[in-house]
């Protein structure tokens, strides 16, 4: 008896299965997606500071920032903050209603991620499209 | 049968030793930023091109003659922060396994919360503060 424990303590424990051997449901796809954006959207607070600080500075600092957000580069990185925080935004309103104890019904659970998928896609999308048709801003 | 000892049921804090307050503390900063957000969007879009002037103004003046939407944007980013700093304390809780990296990694979370959130704050007092 005692041999076998020994046996048994040394061979590999079994882990959960990783992600490489599971067909992907979609809802494994906008669980991993709102942690990513989670992470992504650290960075959104960089920019935030970074505008706020070049507001308080002065005209310069703040032509600075303009000249970065209307880059290509500039550009993408907004289009992927705002992407992000309308993602982690509507999925986070799926997390909040599960917490309630709602939608978790598998066929629920899935329409309600590709629901989150493409409503975040076209509100981020929109506002692009919108503020390159010249629809952006207050006060012009 | 519980496998319990009654010490830790009576503490209530369950395998992550910090019982139900994080999770409360994420879904109550998640409720407080989804109007937050929204705002947010409204405001980022409004300001789109808009030159220094125009973001001062729309930071500092308002109908009801306080700096709302500076004041605003000061909770969004505490808020923000917070949520910020529950939210990155999971993940590492998830991936980091060694007890030293893993605090390691908290403080340096934190440590950039509250570089962020001093920045922002102290910017948002220089633009909309009493003066």
């Amino acid at each position: 008896m005692a041999e076998n424990q020994q046996v048994a303590s040394i061979r590999p424990r079994p882990l959960s299965p990783h992600l490489t051997i599971y067909r992907w449901p979609v809802t494994m796809a906008t669980s991993i997606t709102h942690r990513i954006t989670g992470i992504g959207l650290s960075f959104g607070a960089v920019a935030l500071a970074w505008w706020l600080i070049a507001i308080a500075s002065g005209p310069e600092a703040y032509q600075d920032f303009c000249a970065f957000a209307s880059s290509w580069f500039g550009e993408i990185v907004l289009l992927g903050l705002t992407w992000s925080l309308a993602f982690h935004l509507l999925n986070g309103v799926r997390h909040l209603a599960w917490d309630m104890g709602f939608g978790f019904a598998v066929p629920t659970a899935d329409a309600t991620s590709w629901l989150v998928i493409v409503f975040s896609v076209l509100l981020a999308c929109a506002a692009f499209a919108l503020a390159h048709a010249g629809y952006g801003g207050f006060n012009r | 049968m519980s496998l319990e000892t009654p010490l830790h049921r009576v503490q209530g804090l369950g395998a992550a030793h910090s019982g139900v307050r994080h999770f409360w503390r994420q879904r109550v900063s998640a409720a407080a930023l989804l109007p937050l957000s929204i705002w947010f969007f409204w405001a980022a879009f409004g300001l789109i091109g808009a030159s220094e002037v125009q973001a001062l103004t729309f930071l500092t003046v308002s109908p009801l003659g306080i700096p709302l939407n500076a004041i605003l944007m000061g909770i969004f980013v505490v808020i923000l922060l917070y949520h910020m700093v529950l939210g990155l304390q999971v993940i590492i809780d998830d991936y980091i396994h060694s007890e030293g990296g893993k605090i390691s990694l908290m403080l340096l979370v934190r440590a950039f919360a509250l570089a962020l959130g001093a920045s922002s704050l102290f910017a948002l007092l220089r633009i909309a503060g009493p003066v």
